[in-house]
């Protein structure tokens, strides 16, 4: 390492926040002088006049943001899932999007074979620790001390097998989600804000609620107690947590049927909203700008992102999506990782990584 | 015994690097590609041809592509179902303004544009790499998936959103449209599959492979020694668009005939390139061959072989099994083998070469 003394002061451009703000504050100038000199054109279009838009109808802005934020909160619940597993066992768990979608077919179709709602929870949460088992025997534990991209494809695989699996067992048709039957709330609350009529899903309230909830009980249980201490340990470095003796197996399946937890409850959040069918596994690829974003080693990460892609996204498709023909939520969410990645490659909060020669 | 180099002396350094060193496999060479332009189209029926061997080489060379790219430069792409994309439609769009051109040549100069679009969509592989990059690439997938159902342009206004290829001649003969023998097509596709083929096992053993592998193993030391990052990495983003993009538009011009974008070239054909490529082995051109030959016939197989072995499977129980079963069996070769099939092949050889006196 070299003197510190010897280095040039740092200039001000080489803080990376600062950079960007400048560069933000210089393009949004431009736009402004821009549309100054073409008060109908394109750039008008784009930089000035869904900004007066937002103004003028505030209460449609709360409702897209509002929209945003929900679809943010599922977001952020299915890039935890991914987070947990990365951290703990450092496998790119591309299974995430399917275990939620399995879970929640795991759920729905246990309550038509006639068992009770809750009863139905507990044997899928059941049905989710085999599935961990499993995976830890049958893939992880082979394939240690793999390269990370043969961990990856083993998750494609797993993804093949439990799309081919559940669609055997449960049927391909979509299904509805058993929403009263776990008393979770239907219906809207209209409120009147900012002068205009907001309506608030009771279900997208309550999905909030039970994921703030969650992310509570994760962050005690990481912090707090036995295991959640061995698991950090275990996020930290392999080795050493080897060599005091935790068991990277066990470890390995207790994340594994976290993340099913995580799976699970995501899957009644998302089933409640829309059926439950595999077009969730596409749905489920929007977490993946959000890890970048957020980090893929970062659970504070996940739920910022998350929120920032749900938003930006939701706002984007609203305001700026039918200049150029709408649909645009399918790729926006990436090109908003991508836009922070030129600055902050390790994401929001991911670990820097320090590379030596 | 008969697979055994000794009495084979190279006598000049262009022998030793030749890409065939050993005469069996310079034989062996030869008889494969006696089988595939004589005897496959002699003894196949017009189903074997059109649905077994023509997808088996557009989804070779796909894979050969990826394979440029994820094998030899360490860059994961999950895009590249979205280039082979840009090289169908830009292929559409320059047979409508020059019908003249022979289509073959059209093929080709597609890739170019799939080239060009791979390198805008490379540039995060400057800042990024691994997973993050993977997901970047996530961005051409989407965003070009979206494109090709949004733009009118490029599908020319069709009010069915899909593209249908017309009838070219080729010396008076149709190779593309309805009227197109299947025979014709398959003959247009390995030709262009062996040049090709034989044209990126050159470029990954030159100067240009070895930079690459370089990077690929390690791009600061690539970098002290003095490989430019910049150049290396979009180039093989390049080269590798430029295959993917070729493939693509054999796909839809020598396979499909016609097609709706976002039916074809969505993101899952990405995964099954990328499946081939790692089932066939990283860094390995013959193991494109074998993971596109494993990955693209197994649902034939399935759908085909079950049946008539007995298993009673139809329609929607099949294509489940079929999920089970290809996941199961990735992960099942992962285990055994995780530097895929081109590395059994390796061992079989070796194993050839000592046979039948192992000690």
């Amino acid at each position: 390492m070299s003197d510190v003394a010897a280095q040039p002061a740092p200039s001000l451009l080489a803080n990376g926040w600062i950079k960007t703000g400048l560069i933000v504050a210089g393009v949004i100038a431009a736009a402004l002088i821009g549309a100054q000199l073409d008060s109908s054109g394109t750039i008008h279009k784009i930089f000035v006049d869904p900004f007066q838009q937002m103004v003028q109808a505030p209460d449609l802005l709360a409702q897209t943001i509002w929209e945003g934020l929900v679809s943010g909160v599922l977001y952020a619940l299915i890039a935890l899932g991914f987070v947990l597993i990365f951290k703990a066992s450092g496998v790119f768990n591309f299974a995430q999007g399917i275990m939620v979608v399995f879970a929640a077919l795991t759920l729905v179709g246990l309550h038509e074979k006639g068992v009770p709602a809750f009863l139905a929870v507990f044997l899928t949460l059941g049905v989710m620790f085999v599935l961990a088992v499993t995976i830890e025997r049958v893939v992880l534990r082979p394939l240690v001390n793999q390269p990370d991209i043969i961990l990856f494809m083993a998750t494609f695989g797993i993804t093949y097998f439990l799309i081919g699996f559940g669609e055997s067992v449960f049927g391909g048709n979509p299904k509805q989600m058993i929403t009263s039957e776990l008393y979770l709330p239907k219906g809207a609350i209209d409120a009147k804000i900012l002068g205009g009529i907001v309506s608030f899903q009771k279900i997208d309230i309550a999905a909030a609620i039970i994921a703030s909830l969650m992310i509570a009980a994760l962050a005690v249980f990481f912090q707090y107690t036995r295991i959640g201490r061995a698991l950090r340990a275990v996020a930290d470095s392999h080795k050493a947590a080897l060599s005091v003796g935790i068991s990277l197996n066990q470890i390995w399946v207790i994340v594994w049927f976290t993340a099913g937890i995580v799976a699970l409850i995501t899957g009644i959040m998302w089933g409640a909203r829309s059926d439950v069918s595999f077009a969730l596994e596409i749905v489920a690829l929007k977490a993946l700008p959000v890890l970048i974003l957020g980090g893929f080693t970062s659970i504070p990460g996940a739920i910022v992102g998350g929120l920032i892609i749900g938003i930006g996204e939701k706002l984007g498709e609203f305001y700026w999506g039918p200049l150029i023909g709408g649909g645009i939520e399918s790729w926006l969410a990436y090109f908003i990782a991508l836009g922070f990645l030129l600055f902050r490659p390790q994401g929001l909060f991911g670990d820097k990584i320090i590379e030596r020669i | 015994m008969f697979y055994r180099e000794a009495g084979q002396f190279k006598s000049t350094y262009a022998a030793d690097m030749a890409v065939f060193p050993i005469r069996q496999d310079r034989i062996g060479i030869a008889v494969i590609l006696l089988i595939a332009f004589v005897a496959i189209p002699m003894l196949g029926n017009d189903f074997f041809i059109s649905s077994v061997m023509i997808p088996f080489l557009v989804f070779s060379l796909a894979a050969i592509g990826l394979n440029i790219l994820t094998g030899y430069t360490g860059l994961i792409s999950l895009g590249t179902a979205a280039f082979m994309g840009v090289g169908a439609y830009s292929c559409y769009k320059l047979t409508t303004y020059f019908p003249g051109v022979n289509v073959i040549v059209l093929v080709l100069v597609s890739g170019l544009f799939s080239a060009a679009i791979g390198v805008l969509f490379g540039l995060p592989s400057l800042r990024i790499k691994g997973f993050y990059l993977a997901v970047a690439t996530l961005a051409a997938q989407f965003f070009l998936q979206w494109a090709f159902v949004r733009v009118p342009w490029l599908f020319n206004y069709n009010a069915s959103g899909a593209i249908e290829v017309p009838q070219r001649l080729f010396f008076g003969l149709p190779i593309t449209g309805a009227s197109a023998s299947p025979e014709t097509r398959y003959f247009v596709c390995l030709g262009l599959v062996v040049v090709l083929t034989w044209f990126a096992s050159n470029l990954v053993h030159g100067k240009i492979g070895r930079s690459w592998m370089a990077v690929r193993d390690m791009d600061i030391a690539a970098e002290l020694m003095g490989i430019k990052l910049l150049n290396a990495k979009l180039l093989a983003f390049a080269v590798s668009s430029f295959y993917a993009g070729v493939a693509g538009a054999m796909m839809i011009f020598f396979w499909y005939g016609t097609a709706e974008a976002a039916d074809v070239f969505n993101i899952r054909l990405s995964f099954n390139i990328l499946f081939m490529v790692i089932i066939g082995g990283l860094g390995s051109l013959i193991g494109s061959f074998f993971g596109a030959a494993f990955i693209a016939s197994l649902p034939t197989i399935m759908k085909f072989g079950l049946p008539a072995l007995g298993v009673p499977l139809t329609g929607a129980a099949a294509e489940h099994v079929t999920f089970m079963l290809v996941g199961g069996l990735i992960i099942f070769f992962l285990i055994v083998e995780p530097h895929g099939l081109a590395r059994l092949w390796q061992i079989a050889k070796q194993k050839l070469r000592t046979w039948p006196f192992p000690y």
